[in-house]
């Protein structure tokens, strides 16, 4: 469903994607994680084109992205993005961000809309807070919000760059819970995350990343038990006990 | 010693009123049309100015400099004396049976106010964080209808103080037409005072005339801002 082929990206002179090579097939949660700075954003932004890839063959639902013909607007139409800082838009309702696109892009008509809206956000625990704005909402309420408003779309893919990075740490259960129950329903799902717990439950496979280069890729009780890469090991070290790693 | 004995009669009824209140309603009509052909273009202008097309971004900032570093007046003269002498007889021919002064004046005030507006509403756009855009083309939107429904409806929001002058500088600008003939406010008033020589309470009546306008714009603008834009209070 996702093809990345010897994909390389450079800002200016920085090898952001060096090599890359990945293939997620339908159905398939990837859990991709890494030390800041390793190009895993880069990375998930390539496949709905937020960043142009600068060398190599990437294929998305079957939508060639180097071909100059290739529609970008359809393919992100399919390919729904959830941000870390959620970035709804603060003009409108809840509802209404959720029904824009669709009513907009799709041409559904606007009741209809509104009633996919109301399951949605049913669904991610929101539903009275339709009319609310998002400055009203707090950061665990804004996430699911902006899940529910990709999720409109019915998009075929779902990606997201660090989901829970900008919450506080009681708010994010119900932003992993939501998503866990999206992967449970079938949904291909690429996530950039730090949550290892999220990667170990949810996850089929493991992306690890690290100066642009995917180090290892592993089913999670692989990856967490027998890491083969020193960076690898290292990064869970610190990420699974910070203090123990920082010598407090 | 005060000779002028003030004759306030004059303008509060009979014929001099009438003039007075038919240049308020020039006045209003000429405004009007002005501040809402302005907005649009400045709008079209502001998007071409950011367009990632190199020549319609070349075109938008020549647009833009030319119109924003001439004097209002002489853009005026321009349309009235300067632009019929290249447009075909046929266009003239229509032109001079409708109301060619206030078609110019009109042209002139929306042209030179877009401007104007362009750059107030291309500086509220770049204050919308990037990620807004983003957002929008994720999920399928294209350049301009990510514009369209999430840049400008916000980027507007939170121009309205400057966009507030703007339209009060149309108002008062408008009576520049006079100059060209065009029976506004200032135009009237001068008239009432040819014909009676009581300038002071003639102008007093365009003075009034033009701060109540001016007032009524900037309640407007407000109104509509607090009733309709401002709907989402930040927590």
């Amino acid at each position: 469903m996702i093809i990345f082929k010897g994909v390389h990206k450079w800002f200016k002179n920085l090898h952001v994607l060096n090599d890359i090579n990945l293939h997620v097939t339908p159905g398939e949660v990837l859990v991709v994680c890494g030390p800041s700075g390793s190009g895993k954003s880069t990375l998930i932004r390539t496949i709905n084109q937020l960043e142009p890839i600068s060398e190599g063959s990437l294929i998305v639902d079957g939508m060639n992205l180097s071909d100059k013909k290739t529609d970008l607007n359809k393919l992100r139409a399919e390919v729904g993005f959830v941000f870390q800082q959620f970035n709804l838009y603060p003009h409108l309702s809840v509802i209404s961000n959720i029904t824009l696109a669709p009513t907009k892009i799709r041409n559904i008509p606007k009741k209809e809309a509104e009633e996919q809206a109301m399951a949605l956000l049913t669904r991610v625990g929101l539903a009275e807070k339709r009319n609310a704005y998002p400055s009203q909402l707090s950061g665990g309420q804004q996430q699911r919000v902006a899940i529910a408003r990709a999720l409109a779309m019915k998009p075929r893919i779902m990606l997201f760059d660090e989901p829970t990075s900008a919450l506080d740490p009681e708010m994010i259960g119900e932003v992993l819970s939501v998503m866990k129950d999206l992967a449970l329903s079938g949904m291909t799902m690429i996530v950039v995350t730090h949550e290892m717990g999220f990667a170990r439950e949810v996850a089929h496979r493991v992306a690890f990343m690290a100066d642009g280069v995917i180090l290892e890729e592993a089913p999670p009780e692989v990856f967490f038990l027998q890491p083969q890469h020193d960076r690898a090991k290292q990064f869970l070290r610190q990420l699974l006990t910070p203090m123990q790693s920082e010598g407090i | 010693m005060l000779t002028y004995t003030f004759d306030w009669s004059i303008i509060t009824s009979g014929q001099y009123f009438d003039w007075l209140v038919s240049g308020l309603l020039t006045t209003l009509k000429l405004s009007a049309i002005s501040i809402v052909l302005a907005f649009i273009l400045g709008l079209i202008i502001a998007v071409m100015r950011m367009s990632h097309n190199r020549p319609v971004r070349w075109f938008a900032l020549a647009y833009l400099e030319f119109f924003r570093n001439t004097p209002l007046l002489v853009q005026l003269f321009f349309w009235y004396f300067g632009s019929y002498k290249i447009l075909p007889t046929a266009v003239n021919d229509w032109l001079v049976s409708t109301n060619f002064e206030f078609a110019a004046a009109a042209t002139a005030l929306t042209i030179y106010t877009s401007a104007f507006i362009a750059e107030d509403i291309r500086s509220g756009v770049l204050s919308i964080p990037k990620e807004q855009m983003e957002a929008s083309r994720s999920a399928g939107f294209s350049y301009l209808r990510s514009m369209q429904y999430i840049i400008l409806p916000q980027a507007v929001r939170i121009t309205i103080p400057p966009l507030v002058n703007q339209f009060l500088n149309v108002a008062k600008n408008s009576s520049l037409a006079m100059t060209i003939g065009v029976m506004e406010m200032t135009y009237q008033a001068r008239q009432v005072e040819s014909y009676t020589f009581k300038g002071f309470e003639a102008f007093t009546a365009a003075t009034v005339v033009y701060l109540a306008l001016s007032i009524i714009i900037t309640s407007l603008v407000n109104l509509y801002n607090e009733k309709v834009l401002s709907v989402h209070k930040a927590t």
